[in-house]
């Protein structure tokens, strides 16, 4: 409904300019060109007053671009319109802020962390290795974080998952309302603050030591209240049809849940799942409080310290020399392409389960 | 999540139906069933529960040895004898980089959500989207390590100028003229990029939801593109949008590694946000917890502990205005 706003501009009131229906308009290409012009002044301003940061350009050339606009089209057209503009020139300048970012980010990982992949680096500890030697690599890294997540998961995703079922199919009363909204409540605890506790239970008060295992727990504790927020929508999308034909032929409604609610429902609580595993995979703050990083490999979650990919960058970047600098940007793009792969994965499920076509 | 609530009818009310079955024969599977996912429920509130019980205790046994004020010390020295540590510089240091986040974040991420909803090419939406969700899923680790390795030395033009023209303002002061920018408004920036994708997902759930007739009335009377947002969707979507920023700053307060990577640490309390220094909770769990001694740990948790006591405030008070339209919980965000 918006393009007719832009079909049939009636910025003034017709009866205040006798005669004058339709008034001036800037053509199509006049933001375009505006902007093109905005980047050029920028641009030139910033090499002229020797502004080293491209942060700086690019804000001047934004702030070229609002101004022109507002001036050019308040000549043009009116003022009405012109503040149209600039809104909408702001808008498209909020976008390419959002973007310029992400690319920036991706770009620099993979431009400083690809010359860093290979064999060696993959299949590689880092026992023995200096801050400033070369080589040494991510491999106890891997193991530990892939076993870290794992044991998180086989944890988290029942008790997530029955949390959504007693939500969705039992809940009532005030129970449900608590538990709704301390799901809502649990999405926000600081990861921080759930090392912080389980160093505090399972550490200080249970007394067991450090370990891959310690670190799961805390990751469970932020992956619940992810698959219990995610299977929960997904197991309301189930057509109530559904459960009413399997009651009515006289299945037991646990039956009904698990052979035809939950089949129902199996890609969208996968996505879900798959999501909450690459959002814990990358949480940093809670190994660095309860599995403390080991420079060897230890395949043993449940005894002595263990390494992972988030901690290994952190530990690296601390080490703050060239060499462990090029780690870092390694281990950076290795977790990212992990992360990355298990959302495009988990969205090419979504998209492959979306039309809810039975089963 | 995106896609499929796009994609998929709208949620059915909940199955009201499906309940009344209970009532009748009950069969052990029923009962084995209803109780698994009833105590997962339980155990929920229980893990919530024991949280805030185990950091209090352990709270409790580092405050009554501090030797210095919990809440006003300014040093952190939990390690030393006799114990000295207060939350004074951290409290300011978490606010002030969460208020720079917000005050960033808050109008871009509405610009996004507007752009994605209003602007946008049709083509350009849904792409779109999957950016914003990309920007969401990058580790925050790394966001760290970027921050710190790219964006501090792309800073440093930028804070010298805000020195030099704006340091009259007290704030934008360098007390000394080109340090790196590992500062609070550093971290600040950092972490609105981090909470842009929660506060725009939020926001353009709670915009799709305005009344189509709201907006073609304003059309009607002749109202620019513009005039319409400003006059029926922000007045509609304005409790959403508050209760998404309360999201975006619960993440905010409780960021770890992005502020450690960033921010050069020091237990200095200034209002210049330009100089060095300062610190948040998160941050300084992070960085002490190394060489703590066993009542330095506690005295951290002590300090964790108010921080778990604040963004629960933010985030229950946001989902408090959220929950009048439970359908945007913003929680897969």
């Amino acid at each position: 409904m918006s393009d007719i706003m832009t079909k049939n501009p009636r910025g003034t009131d017709p009866l205040a300019r006798p005669g004058v229906l339709a008034h001036r308009r800037m053509p199509r290409w006049a933001p375009a060109g505006i902007a093109v012009a905005a980047i050029a002044v920028g641009t030139a301003l910033g090499l002229a007053l020797g502004l080293s940061s491209k942060i700086q350009w690019g804000l001047i050339a934004l702030i070229l671009f609002v101004l022109g606009t507002y001036v050019i089209t308040a000549a043009v057209e009116d003022r009405r319109q012109a503040k149209d503009r600039v809104v909408t020139s702001a808008v498209w300048a909020c976008f390419v802020v959002a973007v310029v970012p992400l690319y920036s980010l991706v770009e620099t990982t993979i431009a400083k962390g690809a010359k860093m992949i290979n064999g060696n680096f993959l299949s590689h500890s880092m026992a023995g290795v200096l801050s400033n030697d070369t080589g040494g690599g991510v491999y106890h890294a891997i193991i530990g974080t892939l076993e870290q997540v794992g044991l998180a998961s086989l944890i988290a995703i029942p008790i997530g998952v029955f949390t959504a079922i007693y939500l969705v199919e039992y809940g009532r009363g005030k129970l449900a309302v608590a538990v709704t909204f301390f799901v809502d409540v649990m999405t926000g605890i600081p990861s921080i603050v759930a090392g912080l506790f389980i160093l505090a239970f399972w550490i200080l008060v249970l007394g067991f030591s450090y370990s891959g295992f310690a670190g799961s727990l805390a990751l469970v504790i932020l992956m619940i209240p992810v698959v219990v927020r995610s299977t929960e929508e997904m197991l309301k999308l189930v057509p109530n049809e559904l459960r009413e034909a399997s009651l009515a032929l006289g299945v037991p409604k646990w039956r009904t849940i698990l052979k035809v609610v939950l089949p129902t429902a199996l890609g969208g609580i996968t996505t879900g799942v798959m999501l909450a595993v690459a959002r814990i995979a990358g949480e940093t703050a809670p190994i660095l409080l309860l599995v403390f990083g080991n420079p060897m490999i230890n395949n043993d979650p449940f005894h002595g310290t263990q390494s992972s990919l988030p901690f290994y960058i952190y530990e690296q970047y601390v080490l703050g020399t060239e060499q462990s600098y090029d780690r870092a940007w390694g281990a950076a793009l290795v977790l990212i392409a992990f992360v990355m792969i298990l959302n495009l994965v988990a969205r090419g499920i979504a998209r492959w389960k979306a039309p809810k076509t039975g089963r | 999540m995106e896609i499929t609530k796009e994609t998929a009818p709208p949620p059915p009310a909940v199955p009201a139906a499906a309940a009344h079955g209970r009532r009748g024969v009950t069969r052990p599977g029923d009962r084995i069933f209803s109780g698994l996912s009833r105590g997962s429920g339980i155990l929920l509130l229980v893990l919530m529960a024991a949280i805030a019980v185990f950091l209090t205790v352990r709270a409790a046994n580092a405050i009554s040895q501090d030797h210095g004020n919990f809440l006003t010390t300014f040093e952190w020295d939990a390690n030393t004898t006799p114990p000295v540590f207060g939350i004074a510089v951290l409290l300011y240091g978490t606010l002030v980089s969460s208020v720079i986040a917000m005050a960033i974040a808050v109008p871009i991420a509405v610009g996004i959500a507007l752009f994605m909803t209003h602007y946008a090419p049709r083509r350009l939406g849904g792409p779109l989207a999957y950016v914003i969700d990309l920007l969401a899923a990058v580790p925050s680790i790394v966001y760290g390590l970027w921050g710190a390795l790219f964006l501090v030395p792309h800073l440093q033009g930028l804070t010298s100028w805000l020195d030099q023209y704006l340091g009259w303002t007290v704030i934008f002061d360098q007390s000394n003229p080109g340090t790196a920018p590992r500062n609070l408004f550093t971290a600040g920036i950092l972490l609105a990029i981090m909470i842009l994708p929660i506060i725009t997902n939020v926001s353009r759930e709670v915009i799709r939801q305005v009344p189509a007739a709201h907006e073609e009335a304003a059309l009607a009377l002749g109202a620019t593109r513009w005039e319409t947002i400003r006059m029926s969707v922000l007045p509609f979507a304005r409790s959403g949008i508050i209760s998404a920023s309360m999201l975006g700053l619960g993440r905010a307060l409780g960021e770890t590694m992005a502020v450690v990577t960033v921010l050069s640490s020091s237990d200095k309390l200034t209002a210049h946000i330009l100089d060095p220094g300062g610190g948040t909770f998160a941050a300084n769990i992070a960085s002490h917890f190394g060489e703590a001694t066993s009542l330095g740990r506690d005295a951290l948790i002590a300090s964790g502990l108010v921080l778990f006591v604040i963004t629960l405030l933010v985030n229950g008070a946001a989902r408090v205005i959220i929950a009048r339209r439970k359908e945007y919980s913003g929680a897969n965000a």
